[in-house]
């Protein structure tokens, strides 16, 4: 597998981001901590599709926005070809931005109402300075539109004068502008319609063998998911654990809370539905600013053991390239 | 037995500035004693408009429901008087939204809000709407049910407050349940603590439920019986099994193929539905999935459809060609 022997190109090492939760409007005392991703690695080789996927409040996105840059960790190292992205100073991150891109999960609100589609795809080359030649800009935007499967036209129209898949081929084509070699797919399927979504999915994997992309996809749809990725990372609670290649996963989910998120999911065929033994993982998703402590899922988990309530298990390959955090697998 | 409901070829309308969108146009549909029934469409496709039609919440202007008749328990609710209709609402069909948050009174604590449905339509005192409200929660499964009768909608979690709208809807033993994207807002393990807990109390009540939904995976763990819908009209109806395994309708058939599933391992490419939804204002006398159908002809241009049996009586389909495509292509879905 050429993809395994390929160096990563990005790694992320102990990574954390706490928010300060504050009280009083003037005073602003903090009272508390928002662990919103809390001691989190990985690594993305170039060209893999990674999946992180889970519940909401698990820190999935958080993690894209430290990435992205978008925020600065508290904590850990975000190593991207070679580099610690993590601590860089704004002045640098311009150059960074041209090389890491992002794809948001809502076409209606990432677009600028205000401005048209061909001004939203050039605005990232004015910023940055490239294709400053006015009329190659636009015959770079209408390129892109037609990459995107748009009509070159559209380049003068509106956002709200197209639907909503439409309206995400333009975010993506605004990510693909300044030609980068990673995005954070952010959701980037989530809000369409069904047989829109596959459309876009569709586009998504073409542009990747085209241009040679690597992707973060962040996602709670686990079947997009499997679809998409060759790996996945299962985050609760500011943490992953489970990390393995997407059909391992998939198919032989090793850790409590896998178990219980994929049993969860129907699947559309009611002769599948009606021979699978399901039971809904009890209980709710607890609050990050009070995590349970030990491992964080041990008050839903069905096999947890009065250790569990102490120890925070660290991930451990239990099989080749098969990552679980629980002390109670092996 | 009675059917529950009856739906008898129902039309709303709503005038808005880029014209007029007949957002539902031409529905027919019935619901049996403590049947769960789907609806399934895309965002514009009429479904939630349909249900709320049944409950006459079309806010009129712009909309208005233009014609049809809508049969419950042998009354037209068509014909009751605005007051008559109040009574139904919460009384006999029970109404469970997407959004708690929002549908949910955030100035009321969650006893008052339950006990509000029991004293309007069953004219009960205070101490009796209280204890039914307890019996209430206990039922939707929220622990320690007298702590939580004095706490208001913030205080609860999404699924909780999603609990809290069932108990409201069960709150006067309702014939029939219509519930508008119950889990969409919920995280997935939330999301299915809720289908369980709904699935298992209409049985157990013996209630109806009609449940509108765009996740084909829902549809398929808990319906009986499946409507699908597009452009305002319901394309395909049947059993879930018919559908999903005998699709005859070519959106059914295409829907069925673009999601990707979770029990298979990747392949290689989606199979999208082509093209763009539908435009509602700019819906012509032919077949609206026209312009995105793989088996179109020339006839589906001059004329719609109309719903009709295919070689199962119980199975319809609104296609022209639902008898050739059916055999050929239906078993790959």
């Amino acid at each position: 597998m050429t993809v395994a022997e390929a160096p990563p190109l990005l790694e992320v090492r102990g990574l954390r981001m706490h928010f300060a939760v504050t009280e009083g409007i003037l005073s602003g005392r903090t009272v508390g901590q928002v662990k919103a991703v809390d001691g989190v690695d990985f690594t993305i080789r170039r060209g893999e599709t990674l999946g992180l996927v889970g519940e909401s409040g698990c820190g999935k996105t958080t993690t894209g926005r430290c990435i992205l840059r978008l925020e600065t960790p508290t904590e850990g190292a975000i190593i991207y070809d070679g580099v610690d992205i993590a601590k860089l100073p704004r002045k640098d991150l311009l150059a960074l931005r041209r090389r890491i891109q992002v794809i948001f999960q809502d076409p209606y609100s990432s677009l600028n109402p205000r401005m048209k589609v061909g001004d939203i795809i050039a605005e990232p080359m004015m910023v940055h300075g490239i294709e400053r030649d006015a009329k190659r800009r636009d015959a770079r935007v209408r390129e892109l539109l037609s990459v995107c499967g748009l009509n070159p036209k559209f380049a003068d129209r509106y956002p709200h004068e197209m639907s909503g898949g439409q309206r995400q081929r333009v975010g993506i084509a605004r990510a693909l502008a300044l030609q980068p070699e990673f995005i954070v797919c952010d959701e980037a399927v989530s809000a369409l319609d069904v047989s829109i979504q596959a459309q876009v999915v569709n586009l998504l994997e073409d542009l990747r063998e085209r241009f040679g992309l690597t992707y973060l996809f962040i996602a709670h749809d686990l079947s997009v998911v499997r679809h998409l990725c060759q790996r996945v990372a299962v985050m609760y609670l500011g943490r992953i654990v489970e990390l393995a290649d997407g059909d391992e996963l998939f198919d032989h989910p090793l850790h409590p809370y896998t178990q219980a998120l994929l049993s969860a999911v129907p699947v559309p065929d009611p002769t599948v539905e009606a021979t699978r033994n399901f039971r809904p993982a009890k209980g709710e998703i607890p609050s990050p600013i009070n995590p349970p402590p030990g491992c964080v899922f041990h008050p839903r988990c069905p096999i947890a053991v009065e250790n569990c309530k102490h120890a925070r298990p660290e991930l451990r390959e239990l099989r080749p390239g098969h990552w679980v955090a629980c002390s109670e697998v092996h | 037995m009675p059917l529950l409901l009856d739906v008898r070829d129902l039309h709303t309308e709503f005038r808005t500035g880029a014209g007029l969108v007949r957002a539902v146009d031409g529905v027919s549909y019935t619901v049996d004693q403590g049947e769960t029934v789907a609806i399934v469409g895309e965002s514009g496709s009429g479904k939630s408009v349909s249900a709320m039609s049944i409950l006459r919440l079309i806010p009129d202007p712009p909309g208005r429901i233009t014609q049809g008749q809508i049969l419950f328990a042998g009354r037209d609710l068509m014909r009751l008087s605005d007051d008559a209709m109040r009574e139904v609402r919460g009384g006999e069909i029970g109404m469970v939204f997407q959004e708690p948050m929002t549908s949910l009174n955030p100035v009321l604590t969650i006893g008052r809000q339950i006990t509000e449905a029991v004293e309007q339509h069953r004219g009960v005192d205070w101490a009796t709407a209280q204890k039914r409200a307890l019996e209430l929660l206990a039922l939707v499964g929220i622990a320690d049910p007298a702590r939580r009768l004095k706490q208001y909608p913030h205080q609860l979690s999404g699924g909780m407050r999603q609990r809290v709208m069932i108990a409201i809807a069960l709150a006067c033993d309702p014939k029939l349940i219509i519930a508008d994207e119950p889990t969409t807002a919920l995280d997935v393990t939330i999301q299915a603590q809720i289908l369980e807990l709904m699935k298992d109390l209409t049985r157990r009540l013996n209630v109806a439920l009609i449940i509108i939904t765009h996740n084909l995976g829902v549809v398929a763990r808990y319906a009986n019986r499946v409507n699908v819908m597009y452009a305002g009209r319901i394309v395909e109806s049947g059993s879930a099994a018919a559908i999903y395994h005998r699709p005859r309708h070519p959106y059914t058939i295409a829907l069925l193929r673009s999601v990707p599933r979770l029990d298979r391992p990747r392949q290689a490419k989606l199979d999208p539905v082509d093209g763009q939804p539908p435009d509602l204002t700019r819906l012509d006398g032919g077949c609206s999935f026209r312009p995105r159908c793989r088996f179109a002809v020339d006839a589906c241009a001059h004329g719609r459809p109309p719903l009709e049996a295919t070689d199962d009586a119980a199975h319809l389909a609104a296609c022209f060609r639902s008898r050739e495509i059916g055999g050929a292509t239906g078993a790959a879905a």
